[in-house]
């Protein structure tokens, strides 16, 4: 047993944080520290200085532009990131498509896609979820049917998140009728640009754009779009969630917003006292600065045996749950703590120019605690995770 | 980072289990717990020749361990056989012992059993400062009052009691025989005591005992934690196979989806209770360390407690009853929230660091 990171990890972490102070502009971490919506150009700010160090993609081995960073790397940078209120990485085309296209890519698509997800060239949206496909995500029903040299798609995607930015999505697929639903779902690229297709918006409970949906009327595919081979795209679909849930207990991100909550309770005052001297108050912080502490190991343990077993097992799941509960807690705890000052609608403020009630980093406690909401629904919901958890525990 | 145990943790660990399973099943167990004098002179002695109390000290004071991963071995292996042995106080007493420079060789060959006297009657945590009296007289120390729920205090053989004296509060070591002893099971199992100590004479191990105190405080309260774990994984087990087989409309109950849900919930719950406890014992002499101590008792407690309750509930029944063993690591499992300060009480050392600007 030992807790502490080795020095080569100290050595990683003094080098990434040096290089945030000197890099990271202030304005941008300044709307992150805040909460507030990025634009498409503020992420594409960060993505190219990123890349331009070459760690955008931490996790893609380096042969293909990627850093070749460990798990315990990949989290490192996580949290330091978080520290300085850096934006988040988007993770569609790096974390999701790029892993997919490294273990199931033809050469050609790996050498034509994967430099385009570094570059900027092409921002990616996830097609997976569908009005009658949720968590039965195998019981999709947007076909393709081979024509020719062609694919002809015809059906609706939803949830997709920020569709709206992006120039193609990845879709999942039915390409057979007949059999388990499982095993007629292929993986396909498509352009977004191609006739046929339809974004909407969805505007979210919060209030903001952040999700879409997707319609496909006659959409013309090349066949060589397909990633794998045909009827395989539920394997890949897998190996992607996995990916998806690779760091996903998100403690960086749990971290950063209990520190801000310990501002917010010096702050922020009950009765004329700071809410930190509020029993009941402090009580729930200190329960969840507990859960939280004890996730931070909890994540290294699973990181470093996924490390040495070469596969995640059930931790993923674990800490999908436990980080989203974690996360929704101190969302719902800054949110509780500036009382009546959670109140006012913040686009509408801005819009009509108004002063917020509440200091502006805190201003938008509720719409987080909101939003926040979806931790536990998206990626699997939290019962789709418990039940792959019951698979692997009970062993039926 | 490395979360292996060392290769000497690991054998110890293998042999504690190897050992309890043999001499510590469930019925020989509560044959013992709940009879005086509540433990086995015999088992203690096996712990004790395994090396049990030598691993509560460091080399320089005479053992082989000494540090946080050592007591924790110890104690999780203690907490899934649901060992009734007194080794607690052992552990808190040898702390004692050695920041006093006092005489140990016996009680850290586990020769002489010791058990630390600090509630007292009426006490909240039991960890209030002492209202038993200790006065320096021409013939040495004397102490006036009454110590309450010392665990191990029917079978040890020297007492270690807190007493509050003009020049603050000191430690100081009873002979049992100079004492009057209640002695009575514990709900869970194993005994504790009622004393008095009626002009008791005394030896005075440390006349400022508050930083040994301290020590021997931190060092039980990871024990408690390590110990809720082992008996958590030793619950997860059974309830696991009970799932597994205990079938009702002809089903396990594994196949049903709210009793399935509900263990995964305490099996994520677990690796959190594994986590701060690891946590706590890396950090049990360092800076900081007495908050990391607090934040795994108040998460262990609350946990060991939804455990309990969870266990017997899924159990049904038959989890309600004197002869499945889930229903003593239930009471083991709510009771350790009683030692050492229950989770509220460390929830709020927790949270006292919040009012700091």
């Amino acid at each position: 047993m030992d807790l502490r990171f080795s020095p080569r990890d100290e050595a990683f972490r003094a080098e990434i944080r040096d290089w945030l102070e000197a890099k990271l502009p202030q304005a941008l971490s300044r709307k992150v520290a805040a909460g507030a919506e990025l634009s498409k150009a503020d992420f594409e700010t960060w993505h190219a200085l990123l890349a331009g160090k070459g760690w955008l993609a931490g996790g893609w081995p380096k042969e293909y532009g990627g850093a070749g960073w460990s798990p315990v790397e990949r989290q490192i940078f996580e949290e330091e990131c978080c520290r300085v209120h850096a934006p988040r990485i988007v993770p569609f085309g790096v974390n999701m498509l790029g892993p997919v296209l490294i273990e199931f890519g033809s050469e050609e698509q790996k050498r034509h896609y994967l430099p385009r997800i570094l570059s900027g060239q092409d921002w990616w949206c996830q097609g997976y979820s569908e009005p009658g496909a949720g968590s039965d995500l195998a019981s999709l029903r947007t076909s393709a049917v081979r024509e020719g040299d062609h694919y002809i798609v015809n059906g609706q995607k939803t949830w997709t998140t920020l569709g709206h930015f992006a120039n193609r999505i990845f879709c999942l697929v039915r390409t057979r009728a007949e059999g388990k639903p499982q095993e007629g779902i292929s993986f396909l690229l498509v352009d977004l640009d191609t006739p046929g297709i339809e974004m909407r918006p969805i505007r979210l409970i919060e209030g903001g754009h952040e999700v879409n949906e997707v319609f496909f009327t006659d959409v013309r595919v090349p066949a060589e779009n397909l990633v794998g081979a045909e009827n395989q795209g539920w394997t890949i679909a897998k190996f992607l969630l996995e990916h998806e849930r690779t760091n996903i207990a998100g403690v960086g991100y749990s971290q950063e917003a209990f520190d801000k909550l310990r501002a917010m309770a010096l702050q922020c005052r009950r009765d004329g006292r700071p809410l930190a001297e509020n029993a009941l108050f402090a009580a729930r912080m200190a329960e969840v600065e507990c859960a939280l502490e004890a996730m931070r190991l909890t994540n290294l343990r699973m990181l470093i045996e996924a490390e040495a077993r070469g596969a995640a097992g059930s931790a993923p799941s674990m800490m999908k749950i436990k980080g989203t509960q974690i996360r929704q807690e101190i969302n719902d705890l800054a949110r509780r703590a500036l009382g009546p000052a959670a109140v006012p609608f913040p686009s509408e403020l801005i819009e009509a120019n108004l002063p917020h009630p509440a200091p502006e980093e805190y201003a938008r406690a509720a719409h987080g605690a909101f939003n926040n909401r979806k931790l536990s629904i998206f990626g699997g919901s939290n019962e789709i995770q418990r039940e792959i958890l019951a698979r692997q525990l009970l062993g039926m | 980072m490395d979360f292996q145990p060392t290769e000497t943790r690991r054998m110890l660990a293998e042999q504690l289990a190897r050992f309890l399973e043999r001499n510590c099943d469930p019925e020989t167990r509560n044959k013992l717990a709940y009879e005086p004098p509540f433990h086995d002179p015999a088992l203690w002695d096996g712990l004790a020749d395994l090396g049990v109390t030598g691993a509560f000290l460091p080399e320089a004071q005479g053992g082989f361990g000494g540090e946080g991963f050592d007591i924790a071995t110890v104690f999780e292996e203690l907490g899934r056989a649901l060992c009734p042995e007194p080794m607690l106080g052992q552990l808190m007493g040898l702390s004692v012992l050695a920041d006093a420079g006092a005489d140990l060789d016996a009680a850290l060959a586990g020769q002489e059993r010791l058990a630390l006297a600090l509630g007292e009657p009426g006490g909240g945590s039991g960890l209030e400062p002492p209202e038993t009296k200790a006065r320096h007289t021409g013939d040495g120390w004397r102490l006036q009052g009454r110590k309450s729920v010392v665990w191990g205090g029917g079978s040890a053989q020297r007492l270690i009691v807190s007493a509050a004296h003009e020049g603050g509060i000191g430690l100081f070591a009873v002979a049992p025989r100079d004492t009057t002893i209640a002695a009575y099971a514990m709900i869970d199992g194993g005994g504790a005591a009622e004393i008095s100590l009626d002009d008791c004479r005394a030896d005075c191990l440390l006349e400022d005992g508050g930083a040994a105190l301290e020590r021997a405080l931190a060092r039980g309260t990871l024990a408690l934690c390590a110990e809720a774990v082992g008996a958590m994984d030793h619950v997860q087990s059974l309830l696991r196979e009970h799932m597994r087989t205990r079938k009702q409309f002809g089903q396990p109950l594994a196949r049903f989806q709210v009793l399935r849900h509900r263990f995964v919930d305490l099996c994520i719950e677990l690796e959190q209770a594994r986590s701060i406890t690891i946590l706590a014992a890396s950090r049990l002499d360092a800076q900081g360390g007495a908050r990391s101590l607090s934040m795994a008792k108040a998460l262990v407690g609350k946990v060991a407690r939804q455990w309990s309750e969870e266990a017997v509930q899924l159990h049904g029944g038959i989890g309600m009853t004197w002869e499945m063993a889930v229903s003593h690591y239930a009471k083991r499992l709510v009771m350790i929230d009683h030692q050492l300060g229950d989770s509220l009480w460390h929830l709020e050392r927790v949270a006292a660091a919040y009012r700091a600007a």
